[in-house]
């Protein structure tokens, strides 16, 4: 094809600009390819947008884990390197961040994510790859089912969802309950359906079921309508920032009675958001910081020391018993052979995380404790602790 | 007949090569930035025919571009398609679809001008996404994944040399002047006998089609749909492709999709400035050159190529 | 019923909040015939500034109403300043030119505000301090009427006939009129019409402004992308009510908050948002002149 005819100067120029950009980002790239005498994982989550803290606090709990690795000399004699990506809180960039990952840094295995929608729009990805991937905190089911390649380091949502049901029953002996779901997240369409199942079997009545969409900050359409039912209680279980809002609305409609939510309400911005309006809320979650087994002391020691004296929430803890297990698998695997790694982990049995003991049951799911935390004077407080109960 | 064409087989022959040639040399990164400028001509293109050429200020195309996106893969995955030799099918299908919808765009708004069908084109675009986004059979908020990676760098490029002389042929022929006549003058256009009405609504329902088309090829090289990626935002984007290669010229749109293309990529380590400089960028073109690159012209005399003597 | 009652006042605070950003848009449009993309982005600065006005005149550590107002103040100034930029700067020069390049230029402002919002505030929500604490002020029936809600009526009200007063009462509203019917006209009766312009411009952003300010203090998330959808749905009100109509965009905003929230509360939430697209759509088609505008016929 005959080449263009520049009309104008600035073309000219704009041309000459983009073309000296791309040579140095060619330059970027070339530096990124790998190295063969270092282990490289990838990890990608939401470091900015809606969800930010989720991202950031496993971030921070899985680099405190990697430190310690190295300081013990690596794995399998080598240094081991984490390549971060952030998804921005949004799914397809999620694709893109895994895809580059595997594709262009050739990581031998990924951890992530948080949220189930961004591991599940990922998972297929990993799968279709070979590359083992660890979500240190999704708890959808379907996250695991995508293939065999996909692990996770915490419990899944038919546990939370009936275990928050049936504390709700039996604990808190709510007869009304109203729920507030996220439409359009996985997690929280999967939490409410499990909670109303047990629920309902335990003779609660579900007298209202709303909802509304990540990134919504208007809620009291539906608060209103939850309102004119009289509910004892009310389950959300959403993420942080919208929670924090839901509960601070309700509580201006002249709302009163308590919120109960589940790990996804874990994030130091809770409180920060919601203030006196989350007061008294009980939610599932992973770990409670009052867990007084010397594992989760020295971690919550060792992570204020390195993060200027912040206590550890749930994705953190998450982030750093995930990143464990990975080395833990690679150790036991001997190799950074994808198939290897998904071999150990899918065999990991009792390993002693700061979040319990973690063995993989054969849907690659991880059989773990529940705590129940109630929000007291701003603070997180350890209510009480549940096992697994066979299937 | 063949002698008439013979510039056209002949550009059309030299690019053959051209296109293998890239394929065997481009490896994974540069591949992908190919394909993405390949789908960005015809996504350029296919807005340049309802913008730059008949002049109907559409903000909407990002809806069309899903609706082809979504309905191909939906056909890929319904029908289990494994083979590229397939990859036609549901790009036709998903084409057509968009036509489709450009047709229920233009349609009703065939009576609005200028800034008002700006915004009911937007509007129609973010109905769509919406609509798309609470459909669960396609994901709805999830996502659409696990499509078959049928198209590569080959199809993307056949079907961009395909859209771009399609267009070509359609709007530098004498019932294509029709066209640049109703966005010089409507009135006097239709005063003049041209059918204003069908001519706007094929240039939407065309638009839509090859939008539809590029869809397809979206959807079967990535793999995943989701609608943040078919947003208001991403109709901009491609309005400013038009822009700044110049309302009307199709050489424009091609330069303007590639440098678009690769100017994100470049500027990488830039990202979050990345739409920052896309904005100035707009604004600058609109302050000093609106007429954008090509200035409306294109590089070869059009005259050449069509089948009236040169006047 | 009671239901009824409190969804309507939730409908009529946001209502409030639409009706001020519809009136920016349709005195703009009135002068320049221009859909001033960029406007609804001006509502999220106005939010933004408000925010950092709190933080760094230290109001944030001390709540009062009076904090809040001086706060909603200096965004406003900063909008109105704003505003008159972007109109010298970005349209100003492209007056003669065809109406495509004038929108598209606003929507390159619209994205320059929004994306640089992003790189200059990040993109991560921030939490508006809460200069006045939420409490129950009013019991209508079953419905709750907050004093952030009242505070927002009020306000929204004292603005529109501030606004009505300088345009139907002063001279200047006058020259404003002169300039919407016809500005050669108006300008060869010795308006300047560049600082009526101007002025239409600063008005319109502080109207804006103080919607942002009022919905930061009512809603505290606040993010660089918040001025997207209400600025979209404004637009929709403005021309709901007619567009260059001014008690036509008030009635147009009011009418489009008590719809979405009712569609919001009886239907579903997640079809909040098409509301205004939908209402869009049948206002162009049915009777694109607005409830209260008039039908022009297009003479050639």
């Amino acid at each position: 094809m005959t080449a263009p005819t520049p009309p104008l100067r600035p073309l000219g120029a704009r041309r000459r600009w983009s073309r000296l950009l791309l040579s140095l980002a060619t330059l970027l790239c070339a530096c990124s390819k790998p190295t063969t005498d270092e282990i490289r994982i990838g990890e990608f989550g939401s470091l900015t947008g809606g969800t930010a803290t989720f991202g950031i606090s496993t971030h921070e709990g899985l680099m405190l884990a990697l430190d310690e690795i190295n300081a013990s000399g690596g794995l399998l004699g080598k240094k081991v390197t984490v390549i971060t990506e952030d998804n921005q809180s949004k799914p397809e960039e999620s694709v893109t961040a895994v895809l580059k990952l595997i594709k262009q840094n050739e990581v031998a295995a990924v951890i992530g994510e948080v949220a189930s929608s961004r591991s599940l729009a990922a998972a297929p990805q990993c799968q279709a790859n070979k590359i083992p991937m660890l979500s240190p905190a999704s708890t959808n089911p379907k996250v695991t089912q995508v293939g065999d390649y996909i692990f996770r380091a915490c419990f899944i949502d038919p546990f939370q969802g009936s275990t928050m049901a049936r504390f709700a029953v039996d604990r808190l002996h709510a007869k009304r309950i109203a729920i507030l779901t996220d439409a359009k997240n996985d997690y929280s369409v999967g939490l409410t359906e499990f909670f109303k199942a047990t629920a309902k079997q335990l003779g609660a009545e579900i007298v209202a079921e709303e909802s509304y969409a990540e990134g919504d900050i208007e809620f009291k359409a539906q608060l209103t309508a939850i309102k004119a039912t009289n509910p004892d209680v009310i389950y959300a279980p959403g993420y942080y920032t919208e929670c924090a809002l839901i509960a601070r609305q309700a509580r201006e409609l002249g709302i009163e009675v308590p919120f109960l939510g589940g790990d996804g309400w874990d994030s130091p911005k809770t409180v920060e958001i919601g203030g006196k309006a989350v007061e008294g809320t009980y939610i599932t979650n992973h770990y409670s910081p009052e867990d007084q087994r010397p594992e989760v002391q020295k971690f919550i020691a060792d992570y204020k020391a390195k993060y200027g004296g912040k206590t550890p929430d749930a994705m953190a803890v998450l982030g750093y018993d995930a990143m464990r297990m990975m080395a833990d698998a690679i150790r036991r695997a001997g190799s950074t052979d994808g198939d290897k790694i998904r071999d150990a982990l899918a065999t990991t049995k009792d390993f002693s995380g700061v979040s319990g003991h973690i063995s993989m049951d054969a849907e690659r799911n991880a059989q773990k404790d529940i705590v129940v935390l109630q929000i007291r004077d701003g603070q997180f407080r350890f209510v009480e602790s549940i096992a697994p109960t066979a299937g | 007949m063949i002698r008439r064409n013979l510039p056209l087989l002949a550009v059309l022959l030299a690019l053959w090569p051209l296109g293998l040639g890239l394929e065997r040399v481009l490896n994974g990164y540069y591949l992908q930035i190919a394909v993405l400028i390949g789908i960005n001509i015809i996504l350029a293109a296919s807005l340049n025919l309802i913008n730059g050429v008949t002049g109907q200020f559409s903000l909407g195309h990002a809806g069309f571009l899903a609706v082809g996106a979504y309905v191909s893969a939906f056909t890929s995955l319904a029908l289990g398609l494994t083979s590229s030799v397939l990859l036609p099918l549901p790009l036709l299908v998903g084409g057509t679809a968009a036509a489709l919808a450009g047709l229920a765009v233009g349609v009703p708004t065939l009576r609005l001008r200028g800034d008002y069908l700006a915004i009911a084109t937007l509007g129609f675009g973010e109905i769509i996404r919406v609509i798309i986004l609470n459909t669960n059979a396609v994901g709805g908020a999830r996502g659409l994944g696990g499509i078959p990676t049928l198209a590569g760098f080959g199809a993307v490029f056949a079907c961009a040399v395909l859209c771009v002389v399609a267009l070509w042929r359609l709007v530098y022929s004498p019932r294509g002047s029709a066209f640049f006549a109703i966005r010089e003058d409507e009135v006097a256009a239709a005063a003049m006998g041209i059918d204003t009405t069908r001519h706007k609504i094929l240039a939407f329902t065309i638009g839509a089609f090859w939008a539809g088309v590029a869809g397809g090829l979206l959807a079967h090289f990535i793999g995943y749909l989701h609608t943040n990626s078919f947003t208001f935002l991403r109709s901009v984007e491609i309005v400013v492709m038009v822009v700044l290669g110049g309302l009307g010229s199709l050489t424009g749109c091609i330069l303007a999709a590639a440098i678009l293309t690769i100017l994100p990529e470049a500027l990488r380590f830039g990202a979050e400035y990345r739409m920052v400089i896309y904005a100035l960028l707009l604004i600058a073109i609109m302050l000093t050159r609106p007429s954008g690159l090509m200035g409306g012209r294109e590089i070869l005399p059009w005259r050449s190529w069509s089948s009236t003597p040169a006047r | 019923m009671d239901q009824l009652a409190q969804q309507l006042v939730n409908g009529l605070a946001w209502g409030s909040i639409y009706a001020l950003i519809a009136l920016g848009y349709t005195m703009v449009y009135g002068v320049l015939r221009l859909i001033n993309f960029a406007h609804g982005d001006v509502y999220m600065i106005g939010a933004m500034s408000a925010f950092y006005f709190a933080h760094w005149l230290g109001l944030a550590d001390a709540p009062s109403l009076f904090g809040f107002v001086v706060v909603m103040g200096l965004a406003m100034l900063t909008c109105a300043l704003l505003g008159a930029l972007i109109e010298r700067a970005a349209y100003r020069p492209l007056r003669r030119q065809p109406r495509w390049a004038m929108l598209t230029t606003a929507i390159g402002v619209s994205m320059l505000l929004e994306y640089g919002g992003q790189a200059l505030f990040g993109p991560d929500p921030k939490f508006f301090p809460q200069l006045i604490a939420s409490a129950p002020a009013l019991r209508l029936g079953g419905a709750v009427v907050t004093n952030i809600d009242l505070l927002i009526f009020g306000v929204s009200l004292a603005l529109m006939l501030g606004l009505r007063w300088l345009v139907y009462g002063t001279r200047v509203g006058m020259a404003l009129r002169a300039v919407s019917v016809n500005v050669d006209a108006a300008s060869l009766m010795g308006i300047n019409v560049n600082t009526i312009i101007a002025m239409t411009f600063m008005i319109g952003s502080a109207l804006a402004a103080a919607a942002g300010a009022m919905v930061g203090l009512r809603n505290p998330k606040i993010e660089p992308l918040m001025g997207l959808m209400p600025g979209i749905k404004a637009f929709v009100a403005a021309v709901l009510g007619g567009i260059g109509n001014f008690p036509g965009a008030v009635a147009g905003g009011l009418l489009m908050g008590v719809t979405e929230t009712l569609v919001a509360a009886y239907i579903s939430s997640t079809y909040r948002d098409a509301v205004a697209f939908v209402i869009l759509i049948a206002v162009l088609l049915v009777r694109p002149a607005g409830l209260f505008g008039t039908v022009t016929v297009e003479k050639v």
